[in-house]
């Protein structure tokens, strides 16, 4: 199947939730939805299964308009951040509820629902009440549910945001296997860069009932088109500063500088926003190339075998991730190294002017 | 062993409670000569006459059967009717559902006595008087809203994505209804049911209103016992007793669904 989303906009009383947008998913591609809360990720994929009409626009599914036709008839499927089952019914026949629908015919019936059920490893579970099982067990069953009729469009809504780490983590692994496995389009949305980045595939970031950027995700993880993307696809946000070329330097804020070498030798002369993502502000000085900022401990978090240290530097705060234990003072002077080849460059308007120099560095081709 | 005071005041209350039934039921098994004779606090001559002339006298029994066509009949169009209804108040935004919802209340804030005679005036145009239905529609006007107040209530509980995912499964609207729906509310079905078949079972005067010979409820048949020989005490007792009966019978049927009810919906 393929999904066409030509100028599909969503108004509500007047306010925009969704800005008219256009999208094209081929079949048997997993497609992420990455934004943050409230930015449209929801809404945008219930215009896409048809629970809500779009405002403007029309949508295809094969080239063939199906706006305003019922749910019932779009071959769709979808598993919501809650676990939503039938409770009333059994997990064997939460799963063959929509083939009963379908009337097929009751071996067939039978054989999908326990092929199903033993590829999300439910068959032990099948003769329970939805609501006697873990939260994990109901959203593989929401899951089954979802997929045991084929559907040529499967929606999938943070399905992993109310489940606990250890089985997130288990799920994660699952969902790219079962996708290769149906040949749907899948649609996933999450708040979370990572997730997006395990799922591979193609990223569309939303920000304010906008599409910023949709292409393959590494690619746009890499070489964002603006400034919102990047501050979407980054965790812990992007931290900016301010810069400007004068001459052969490129001067960051009023006290450091550097040659401007590399991608940034093109740049031209006037003020920018630097972004750069987390991992590349270091407290040691990595490469000959980096920049000094003499900046203030505010805050530092302990996560393991990593470290982030929230620090001011004049009037912006950034965050740096760094490998091993930190335990930094509050408030006590830190010098923080940047190398200028991690530096996005965007204009005053958010638009990328020069991507970092590591992102144009060869990598392979993500399909 | 040691009482507890609560036990006792426990204990008093409850008999404060049981009284007046366990008089009525000592009525009903005396005859008429020791009721109006003296005072005793059991019958000294124990007698199931009382009984056996309502249960074998056409015009006493038939009391019971035109009362309960009409209860039934009553709350399962009031049910019927308020499914739908609370299911549009519980998932639809729709100008003026508010005021709509309250207004629905403010019906039960008026007294039956208002309505008999534009019931009386408009049943006698419609050749509706003495009839089941008739009774039946009348007291719908309270319990319609009371059922759609009550199941409004349970019904929000459900979340809208379980109507979401069966239509995103293939169902359609009056299978999910039947099917998946209901079931989820049967505690708050229970509950509307049960006030329902109470109000409509208790009310006496539209039912006496709009009824003569044919549909006449119970309550009214006891109302109209006094007869050129004095008043049959004993007979009276025994119908009191058997009215009670088909209450008791809901409240234990009901039970469980009305302590859940009572916990999860809005009563």
């Amino acid at each position: 199947m393929v999904l066409e989303l030509k100028g599909v906009g969503k108004s509500v009383a007047g306010r925009p939730h969704i800005h008219p947008t256009d999208l094209r998913l081929d079949g048997g591609t997993m497609n992420v939805l990455l934004g943050p809360t409230l930015s449209g990720k929801t809404t945008l994929m219930r215009l896409m299964a048809g629970l809500d009409q779009p405002t403007t626009g029309r949508v295809f599914q094969n080239g063939e308009d199906v706006t305003g036709r019922r749910v019932q008839d779009r071959g769709v499927a979808m598993v919501y951040q809650q676990f939503i089952n039938y409770p009333g019914m059994t997990v064997y026949e939460n799963i063959a509820s929509p083939l009963r629908i379908l009337r097929r015919p009751r071996e067939e019936i039978d054989r999908r629902v326990r092929e199903t059920a033993e590829m999300l490893r439910l068959t032990p579970m099948l003769e329970r009440k939805p609501l006697e099982l873990s939260g994990g067990q109901q959203q593989r069953c929401a899951l089954a549910r979802a997929l045991v009729k084929g559907a040529g469009l499967v929606l999938l809504d943070e399905p992993l945001a109310n489940l606990d780490y250890k089985l997130r983590e288990e799920l994660r692994m699952e969902i790219p296997k079962i996708f290769e496995a149906s040949g749907a389009i899948f649609v996933y949305a999450t708040t979370e860069p990572e997730e997006a980045l395990l799922l591979g595939g193609n990223t569309a970031t939303l920000w304010q009932g906008r599409v910023t950027q949709f292409g393959p995700t590494a690619q746009v993880y890499r070489q964002p088109k603006d400034a919102t993307t990047a501050r979407v696809f980054s965790d812990p946000p992007m931290n900016f500063v301010p810069i400007f070329r004068e001459g052969n330097r490129i001067c960051f804020g009023a006290t450091a500088n550097a040659p401007a070498e590399g991608a940034l030798a093109a740049l031209p002369e006037g003020r920018y926003i630097a972004g750069f993502r987390a991992n590349h502000l270091r407290i040691n000085r990595h490469s000959g190339a980096a920049v000094e900022f003499d900046a203030k401990v505010l805050v530092t978090e302990i996560t393991g075998s990593e470290t982030f240290i929230h620090v001011g530097h004049g009037e912006d705060r950034w965050i740096g991730l760094v490998g091993g234990i930190h335990n930094l003072e509050a408030g006590a002077p830190l010098s923080v190294w940047l190398d200028p080849a991690h530096v996005y460059v965007f204009g005053p308007d958010g638009e990328l002017v020069v991507p970092a120099g590591y992102a144009l560095a060869p990598q392979e081709k993500v399909a | 062993m040691r009482i507890r005071p609560s036990a006792i005041v426990m204990t008093v209350y409850i008999l404060f409670l049981l009284l007046p039934i366990y008089w009525l039921l000592n009525m009903s098994l005396k005859t008429n000569a020791e009721i109006t004779g003296g005072f005793s606090l059991w019958p000294r001559d124990l007698t199931f006459r009382n009984f056996a002339t309502i249960l074998s006298d056409p015009s006493w029994y038939m009391g019971y059967v035109n009362s309960l066509i009409y209860v039934v009949l009553n709350t399962v169009i009031s049910i019927t009717v308020a499914l739908p209804a609370a299911y549009a108040f519980s998932r639809y935004r729709f100008l003026g559902d508010k005021h709509l919802f309250f207004w629905l209340l403010t019906n039960r804030m008026a007294p039956p006595a208002v309505f008999a005679l534009p019931f009386f005036q408009l049943y006698s145009a419609m050749n509706l008087i003495d009839t089941h239905i008739a009774v039946a529609l009348a007291h719908c006007l309270f319990n319609v809203p009371l059922a759609v107040w009550i199941l409004e209530g349970f019904m929000r509980g459900v979340p809208k994505e379980i109507d979401e995912t069966a239509w995103i499964d293939g169902y359609s609207f009056p299978r999910f209804f039947a099917r998946i729906f209901m079931p989820l509310i049967a505690n708050g079905i229970g509950v509307a049911a049960f006030f329902c078949f109470m109000f409509s079972w208790v009310e006496l005067l539209l039912s006496r209103t709009l009824t003569t010979t044919v549909a006449k409820p119970i309550g009214v048949t006891m109302t109209r016992t006094v007869s050129a020989s004095g008043m049959d005490w004993g007979v009276l007792a025994a119908a009191g007793i058997l009215t009670l009966i088909p209450g008791a019978l809901v409240i234990w049927f009901v039970r469980n669904y009305i302590a859940r009810g009572f916990a999860l919906g809005r009563v």
